[in-house]
């Protein structure tokens, strides 16, 4: 019977997450126009993330040593700018602040972000990290347009004021190229490896199609059975 | 190399199942474009089961490690990135190929007489490799994995009497936890692909037994020379291995282009959701199965609650599946092709056609009344092909059928 009961509920939640979705309404999301293959511009990325967000934010799926090799930064060049002190090269990117202590402040842990670009978008990200507004009645004294009472201080303040809007909108778009990047680390290899294959298969196809070709000839005439 | 032959021939029958199944094997020399998909569902099968055997060398199905398993996959493991979407973007081009497969079926009547066993072993096919699939979309253990499931199986819960009992025995829990991932992860890569397999051979050899149909809806093989061979029929070795190849060749340049431009395909392979790990305090606001499942869905979300009960919706989209088995049955026109057909079953056909694709598009929406609406009319034009059929194949005037294949 509390089973039955569970199923109800279940079931009567699908359709009423149904009507949530679609009264909620979209908020317009700007487009990031991000593009993985710049590398300065997921270099930038990953020192913004580092000055700004890793505070807070774990990227616990990527390695070190890994945004290394593939941003073209060295060993060395991380230890001093991307690491935490005491961080090993091939350890994970978590976070240094203790759980206990974050939902303390924030009243919950803030998200770890390795794939948030593919479970909400670039173009979230961009539009997220630019729609800041002041509001008193808030803890930290902001809002968000994007994610409504989100508990996240608007970290990027000083950021703006030191940079022209152009500026500042080059600087979110770096940090969520690196976290579309960080999503996706594969992205990098299979986007430059792809047309290779396409185009070995494409020359396959075509041999394949010559050679059908050429055996298909017995049919067209009829003598396929001249082999006995 | 002819001693060998012959020595193994002695002992086993080598060259017998070669002639009777490739080499002198008379396939329809008039085959077209529909008739590409058997063969690369035996390709899609030989390509997951072999995928499936790397990612199960990582994986590991515990609800504590099952998510970061699969992005420690993605991203430490050699190509392991390239096994997973082969894997995970080959599983919507399975449905792909196997949806076109059976839509060859309805277009020249293949599953009529001599050939109702045949359909019948493709559709039990079908039905296991839904279940296949849907076992498969829980172990990443994604958010669309855990509600996906838990909104599937508590259908279970509501057939009358034994629906709480029948749940906790599907379960093996109170609710989809580390119990439901284990014995679901068992299921996806011993039980289901072992059927799989087996079931695959017997199709096969129901398909050699009566032989291909074709486009025509012609038997072949009433009309023989001298010799015995049939006279619209070829070998299918060389000339349709060969014409196989380019086709595999074709269809993986296809398969390729996806997985490394858009392996996710927006949403549609991989669930946006499904990139965050599964937390049972949290539920989506959208809940919604992967696209080839979505058209048995929207039957479910159809039919209205009766007596209290989500039952009779279950019962709905479990015959929306079964009342295929019954086509060979349902079905009386005196022709197969719909080249013969009469102007009805051809209009029959395309509403059906309509009504599915409407189904699956509903499927992955929110409920509003105008979807609604539409899920209802399109599940009363989707049964109505079944259910009128016998009406409908029996009236109209249908086309002389020629005696030998044509162009």
């Amino acid at each position: 019977m509390k089973n039955l009961k569970s199923l109800a509920l279940v079931l009567s939640l699908v359709p009423l997450s149904f009507s949530v979705f679609a009264a909620g309404g979209k908020v317009h999301l700007d487009h990031a126009d991000t593009d993985i293959m710049d590398r300065a511009s997921l270099q930038n990325g990953a020192k913004l993330f580092m000055n700004y967000c890793s505070g807070c934010h774990a990227i616990s799926f990527m390695r070190y040593n890994r945004i290394g090799a593939d941003l073209g930064l060295s060993d060395e060049l991380i230890t001093e700018n991307l690491m935490f002190a005491g961080s090993k090269p091939g350890e994970t990117m978590v976070t240094a602040m203790p759980e206990g202590a974050a939902s303390k402040w924030f009243g919950g842990v803030p998200p770890d972000l390795s794939l948030v670009a593919r479970s909400k978008g670039t173009d979230w990200i961009y539009t997220y990290l630019r729609s800041f507004y002041n509001d008193e009645a808030r803890i930290f004294g902001v809002n968000n347009k994007v994610l409504v009472n989100a508990s996240m201080p608007d970290v990027l303040w000083s950021l703006r004021e030191s940079q022209s809007e152009a500026e500042f909108d080059n600087s979110v778009r770096d940090i969520t190229n690196f976290l579309d990047y960080v999503g996706e680390p594969a992205k990098l290899i299979r986007l430059q490896l792809g047309k290779w294959v396409l185009l070995f298969l494409g020359v396959l196809f075509i041999l394949t199609y010559m050679l059908k070709k050429e055996y298909w000839k017995d049919v067209k005439y009829g003598v396929w059975r001249r082999r006995d | 190399m002819k001693n060998n032959q012959s020595w193994i021939d002695q002992r086993f029958p080598l060259s017998k199942v070669w002639n009777e199944h490739l080499a002198e094997y008379y396939t329809p020399r008039n085959f077209n474009f529909w008739y590409f998909f058997g063969g690369l569902a035996v390709l899609m099968l030989g390509m997951q089961l072999i995928t499936g055997i790397f990612l199960t060398m990582y994986y590991k199905p515990d609800a504590a490690n099952a998510f970061a398993s699969v992005e420690y996959i993605m991203r430490d493991i050699e190509w392991g990135w390239l096994i997973r979407y082969l894997h995970s973007t080959g599983a919507s081009a399975f449905f792909v190929i196997i949806y076109l497969h059976m839509f060859r079926a309805l277009l020249y009547g293949s599953y009529k007489g001599p050939r109702e066993f045949l359909w019948i072993l493709g559709m039990l096919l079908y039905v296991l490799l839904a279940a296949e699939a849907f076992f498969g979309y829980v172990l990443p253990w994604g958010q669309m994995s855990f509600w996906g499931a838990q909104v599937i199986i508590s259908l279970f819960g509501s057939v009358p009497l034994i629906g709480p009992d029948l749940l906790v025995w599907i379960l093996g829990d109170y609710a989809v936890g580390d119990a439901t991932l284990n014995r679901f992860f068992s299921l996806h890569v011993i039980v289901l692909p072992l059927l799989l397999v087996v079931l695959v051979f017997l199709h096969l050899v129901a398909l050699h037994h009566v032989g291909s149909n074709n486009p025509d809806g012609i038997e072949i093989k009433e009309n023989k020379d001298k010799d015995g061979i049939p006279k619209d029929g070829i070998p299918f070795h060389p000339y349709f291995t060969i014409k196989d190849s380019m086709v595999v060749v074709g269809f993986i340049w296809i398969l390729c282009a996806v997985i490394f431009y858009a392996p996710a395909l927006n949403g549609y392979f991989l669930e946006h959701a499904n990139f965050v790990e599964a937390n049972p305090l949290k539920t989506p606001e959208h809940i919604a199965p992967v696209w080839y499942l979505t058209p048995f869905y929207s039957v479910l979300r159809a039919i209205p609650p009766m007596f209290g009960s989500q039952f009779p919706g279950v019962l709905a989209m479990f015959a929306a599946i079964l009342i295929f088995f019954a086509l060979p049955w349902l079905d009386r026109s005196p022709v197969k092709s719909i080249r013969y057909r009469s102007p009805i079953y051809k209009w029959a056909l395309g509403i059906f056609v309509v009504s599915f694709v409407m189904l699956g598009w509903l499927g992955l929406k929110p409920v509003t009344p105008t979807y609604a609406l539409l899920g209802r009319i399109a599940t009363a034009l989707y049964f109505a092909y079944f259910i009128l059929m016998p009406w409908y194949t029996s009236i109209g005037k249908t086309k002389e059928v020629p005696t030998r294949v044509t162009e």
